[in-house]
């Protein structure tokens, strides 16, 4: 594989990170400011993956939706699946930030978890 | 009318008068009010439901939500007064806000006022754009909080003009939400929005970025029916023949923001036309005394995390000048020289170290921040990258002699 440039996302700087795949070896040539600079893009390169947040319905609440997340970061390729599950889910008010509303989403390990409280009206 | 005291007044619940009401509170002041017109605090924050928020700050990346609600929980904890749903409609120098909700009208005398009103999207009229007037256009802002706290989609068919983060992260919201989206359509050479946002939002989902592209015509007798599309040169004039109709039923609008100050105006508070935000010294302290200014109503940030030092900041001196006020001697002013578009603080009147914010006006690698005063170089920094998307700031001190030279400080950004 040839040199590849990755924009790092963990942070808003953006660093410019060079890469390059020896003999299917990650390595980094330069370009990142920080430690998390260098795992994202090995993990950019390797397997990337994402934090999915979306929104889910809920009844009987003060909004009609709660704003939820992904506990850790998804395969890329998983999005969309992540989604499907995500469009059939309701949820009864009230809803606590934090919780948990779907266990191992889609096989990937990952849980959908609230991220705002929703009071019940 | 119903009168009421407080130390301090913040005016405004969003993330900086949050901000500024905890850090009052840690510095020693009693007696705080937070003033919103929303039936909720945290302001924009809870239909901001990606995350990313908080990654300087605390090293963790939240939702808005997730940000907003640390704020909350801190200025409960603090015993901070909410009023709600409460509008202000003036305050004048002798710090006395007045304001309205459904219960009466509140005359509120207070020793410290903190401006935290935020901004306001621009609209098609700020930019002027021909063609008919159907429904469908929206700027991002509003779509956002009809698709995050509405469950309402605005349209299946989209194009963004603007890339802005918040044009970026809508082109994607919309995406996973099963909409068409048909491009971002940026004017500038390079994207407005932050470098991680164009990577995750439009990279990963192969969304056509459009740059030295414009809107030229919007089209549609009652619902959008198509928005033409046109390359500009580099003086962003359209270039003929290169006009391209997408047929949509949605654009969105993201354009970019402007602080809100018409209660800054009303009451004399002197604006710097550039930022669009009140003049401050280095204590976030405007012309009135005892009137600070911080969060997007004093400059428009690009993260949360900025935004909520600044207004801390803002908040501390707050609560400091209950205690004492601060003694100005000689003031100096701060100016953007080449390549810079705007610094703040605009006024220096205490010795000491200052924290300035910029931004720049063009893209650049490798470059220099100069600071002179009466032409000779006082500070210099180097910088990798810089892009007009991503404030930059720097720490600088600021003694006795230079503050009594009368002579203006000079920012410039240039190779």
């Amino acid at each position: 594989m040839d040199e590849k440039e990755i924009t790092c996302i963990v942070c808003p700087i953006g660093c410019k990170i060079l890469v390059r795949m020896d003999d299917k070896k990650f390595k980094l040539i330069k370009g990142n400011k920080c430690k998390r600079g260098e795992e994202y893009a090995k993990s950019e390169t390797l397997n990337p993956r994402r934090i999915l947040t979306s929104s889910i319905l809920v009844e009987k609440g003060e909004w009609p939706l709660v704003s939820v997340k992904t506990s850790k970061p998804i395969p890329k390729d998983k999005i969309f699946d992540v989604l499907n599950v995500i469009k059939k889910t309701k949820v009864k008010a009230p809803v606590k930030i934090g919780q948990k509303i779907v266990q191992n989403v889609a096989d990937t390990d990952a849980d959908i978890v609230a991220t705002k409280t929703i009071q019940i009206v | 009318m119903i009168e009421e005291f407080f130390d301090v007044a913040v005016i405004g619940g969003g993330p900086a008068g949050l901000a500024a009401a905890v850090s009052a509170s840690q510095n020693g002041a009693k007696n705080i009010v937070i003033l919103d017109r929303n039936s909720w605090v945290g302001g924009i924050l809870p239909q901001c439901i990606h995350d990313g928020f908080g990654v300087e700050e605390t090293g963790v990346s939240m939702t808005g939500p997730e940000y907003a609600n640390m704020y909350i929980e801190l200025a409960k904890k603090h015993g901070v007064t909410i009023m709600s749903e409460t509008m202000v409609l003036d305050f004048n120098k002798k710090l006395e806000i007045t304001a309205v909700n459904k219960n009466d009208v509140y005359r509120i005398k207070t020793r410290g006022i903190v401006l935290a009103m935020g901004c306001r999207e621009k609209t098609r009229w700020n930019v002027m754009i021909p063609g008919d007037r159907p429904s469908g256009v929206f700027t991002a802002g509003v779509a956002q909080a009809f698709i995050n706290l509405y469950n309402i989609m605005p349209g299946k068919n989209v194009v963004i003009l603007g890339s802005g983060d918040v044009g970026l992260i809508m082109a994607r919201r919309l995406k996973l939400e099963g909409a068409n989206v048909l491009g971002v359509v940026e004017i500038l050479p390079y994207p407005s929005g932050l470098p991680r946002n164009v990577v995750q939002c439009l990279n990963d989902y192969d969304i056509p970025l459009y740059l030295n592209h414009t809107v030229t015509y919007i089209k549609g007798r009652d619902r959008l029916e198509s928005v033409t599309i046109a390359k500009v040169d580099k003086n962003m004039n359209v270039i003929p023949g290169t006009e391209k109709e997408i047929k949509c039923d949605t654009l969105l609008l993201s354009l970019g923001l402007i602080p809100e100050n018409e209660l800054s105006k009303n009451a004399g508070v002197e604006i710097d036309n550039i930022t669009g935000g009140p003049r401050v010294d280095q204590f976030y302290e405007t012309n009135i005394p005892g009137v600070f200014a911080c969060g997007n109503c004093l400059q428009v940030y690009d993260t949360v995390d900025a935004l909520s030092g600044g207004a801390k900041h803002a908040g501390k001196y707050a609560a400091q000048r209950l205690k004492q006020e601060k003694t100005k001697n000689s003031e100096i002013f701060v100016k953007p020289g080449e390549g810079v578009r705007y610094v703040v603080p605009q006024r220096i009147n205490q010795s000491g170290h200052v924290h300035f914010t910029l931004r720049v006006t063009q893209p650049g690698e490798s470059v220099f921040l100069n600071v002179t005063s009466n032409g000779k170089k006082i500070y210099r920094k180097k910088l990798r990258f810089v892009n007009p998307a991503n404030m930059i700031d720097f720490e600088m001190n600021v003694d006795k002699t230079l503050l009594r030279s009368n002579r203006s400080l000079e920012v410039s950004v240039h190779g």
